[in-house]
């Protein structure tokens, strides 16, 4: 079934990578952040920079018809940043949107047809109350015979959790070390929804209920903290409110260009040189629930189309949307053995000083998960950190080869990229 | 015997699809498809194999019995389920149960401890349950008597 898979017939360079501030944003539409995330891309270009010569847009939006009423989201974007009338194409594949949308920029680099690319995504989510954001997400889901049986997204993950706690032993406590690490990294983060560690958090909540005149909360740890159902409510079990991804409003931007034509732009380009894609049906219709077929076969294609291996990544941004994903996309990606995952994130392996560290960006976990604009995001942070352009959060040392992972619904869609430095 | 060549001959002449499939439960009955040509069992239904891309499929019945394969107590539900009494006080169980076919399936479990679901082990033995809500019927299963 596996075509042969061969390099990208000509070479793909990120020159520029930007995103908005993530958060909740009343007073923000899809565009607003789109803009904000394209000018952030085109201030991130090293040298000069016409952006008439952007040929045209691929962009990630999963939902903007539902959040916002909007349909036919690309063109309205491109307008938007003063690139009308090129063509303008928006991808959907749930929260993967960003990351095909990237894939498809790379392809159209690659192939030869165009030069300039720019790829995006964007999410307005919070327009909505939680209860009609939980009902457009099901979306993503099979609305015939998963949604019917009362899966919410939490629910589908919860429902993995299970599968892997059964099989290899793990309990919902060694995931909290999961969401503790992500708001880590996101707290060092300054464009992340929650710049706060669960600590600084819990420490919040105490000093705001004493203001309050409130009893304050007796936690004496972190742990504490985290077990107490009406500080961090169980959303479906064995998941809580701190394994979850927060709703958020966010886009970014990134410009693409041919390898050959990278230092036009800047000294310190970022070469894309593997991509990778699959899919799979609904989670009942799966083998294996504890894990996501799609996310190895993508990274697979990914590392033979750059010649590597698992091995060779020294950091990735994967895709977090709740903490068991985290775990099962290091197995996926063959960073660990399977039903290693969560040990390895129990001992700091994933950390920022850690053998392998993963998403130092604060994750979707922390750093916020506007769906459609995630897969971009990740490309965002990868980009700073291979440039040392992280701050408090760089990841110490050489970055020569760096991936991203991106997941639309419980893996039905699966992409992966690998991002190679040269000195 | 009789009964099942009935439901059999009735449902062939239906098509492989999720009104079908909705309306067989609406009548009690969990029915999956099979390939005539390589035997595969399809469910939810499915008009073309998989297996052998064969579109010569028919109706067959499934045992209705399983086991729990992996699940989630539902505390902050979809629209439709909170308008059913569920809440984060009244949470509801939705899993992945695999039938003796060896087929998987998303449906509702009723008759566990949806608020103790650390109670519920996975590989629990099910068995089928037609949820009546409404004029809807929803695939559900309980634990085996």
């Amino acid at each position: 079934m596996r075509r042969n898979i061969r390099p990208l017939p000509r070479g793909v360079a990120l020159v520029g990578a930007g995103m908005s501030k993530f958060g909740a944003f009343p007073e923000k539409s899809s565009r607003d952040l789109f803009v904000e995330a394209y000018l952030s891309m085109i201030a991130s270009i090293d040298k000069d920079i016409d952006p008439a010569e952007i040929e045209i847009l691929y962009l990630g939006n999963f939902s903007s018809d539902l959040f916002e009423r909007q349909g036919h989201t690309a063109p309205i974007m491109m307008d938007a940043v003063g690139l009308s009338p090129r063509p303008a194409v928006r991808v959907e594949d749930a929260c993967a949107s960003s990351g095909v949308a990237l894939r498809q920029g790379v392809m159209a680099v690659a192939s030869g047809m165009y030069d300039l690319v720019l790829v995006g995504g964007v999410e307005k989510m919070t327009n909505l109350p939680t209860s009609e954001v939980t009902d457009t997400l099901a979306t993503a889901g099979d609305s015939l015979y998963e949604i019917p049986a009362g899966f919410t997204f939490p629910g589908f993950y919860a429902a993995m959790a299970t599968a892997y706690m059964h099989k290899y032993g793990m309990v919902p406590e060694d995931l909290m070390k999961v969401a503790i690490k992500n708001h880590e990294n996101g707290a060092l983060n300054p464009l992340a929804q929650f710049g706060v560690t669960i600590p600084d958090w819990m420490q919040g909540r105490i000093k705001s209920a004493i203001k309050k005149g409130k009893p304050a909360p007796t936690w004496t740890s972190v742990d504490d903290f985290l077990h107490d159902e009406a500080a961090n409510p169980t959303i479906a079990w064995p998941l809580r409110l701190f394994d979850c991804s927060p709703i958020t409003d966010g886009a970014a931007a990134l410009l693409l260009v041919p390898a050959d034509r990278a230092l036009e732009y800047t000294d310190s380009p970022i070469y894309i040189t593997g991509t990778g894609q699959a899919s799979l049906p609904a989670l009942h219709d799966r083998d294996d629930l504890s894990s996501i077929e799609a996310a190895r076969l993508a990274a697979e294609e990914a590392y033979a189309m750059a010649g590597i291996t698992a091995s060779d990544i020294r950091i990735a941004e994967v895709h977090d949307c709740f903490t068991i994903a985290e775990v099962i996309a290091t197995e996926d990606l063959g960073f660990f053995e399977r039903g290693l995952g969560y040990r390895m994130a129990v001992e700091g392996a994933t950390a920022r000083d850690g053998t392998k560290p993963v998403n130092t960006s604060g994750g979707l976990k922390a750093k916020g998960h506007p769906v459609g604009a995630s897969g971009a995001a990740q490309a965002v942070e990868i980009w700073k950190q291979m440039r040392c352009q992280a701050g408090p959060r760089q990841v110490q040392g050489d970055i020569p080869l760096a991936l991203t992972h991106n997941v639309g619904a419980t893996g039905s869609t699966c992409v992966v990229h690998v991002y190679e430095r040269r000195s | 015997l009789n009964e099942l060549e009935d439901i059999m001959d009735e449902s062939q002449t239906l098509p492989f699809t999720a009104f079908a499939f909705n309306q067989l439960l609406a009548q009690k009955k969990l029915m999956v498809s099979r390939c005539r040509d390589c035997g595969s069992l399809y469910l939810p239904p499915r008009a073309v194999c998989p297996a052998c891309r064969s579109c010569n499929l028919e109706w067959s019945p499934a045992s209705g019995k399983g086991r729990l394969a992996a699940f989630t107590s539902i505390a902050i539900g979809p629209s439709f389920m909170n308008e059913q009494g569920f809440s984060r006080d009244n949470p509801y169980i939705s899993g992945v149960v695999e039938l003796e076919e060896g087929l998987k399936i998303s449906a509702r479990i009723t008759g566990v401890d949806a608020k103790n679901p650390a109670s519920i082990q996975i590989g629990l033995p099910l068995e089928v349950e037609f949820l009546e809500v409404g004029d809807k019927t929803y695939l559900a299963f309980r634990p085996m008597e």
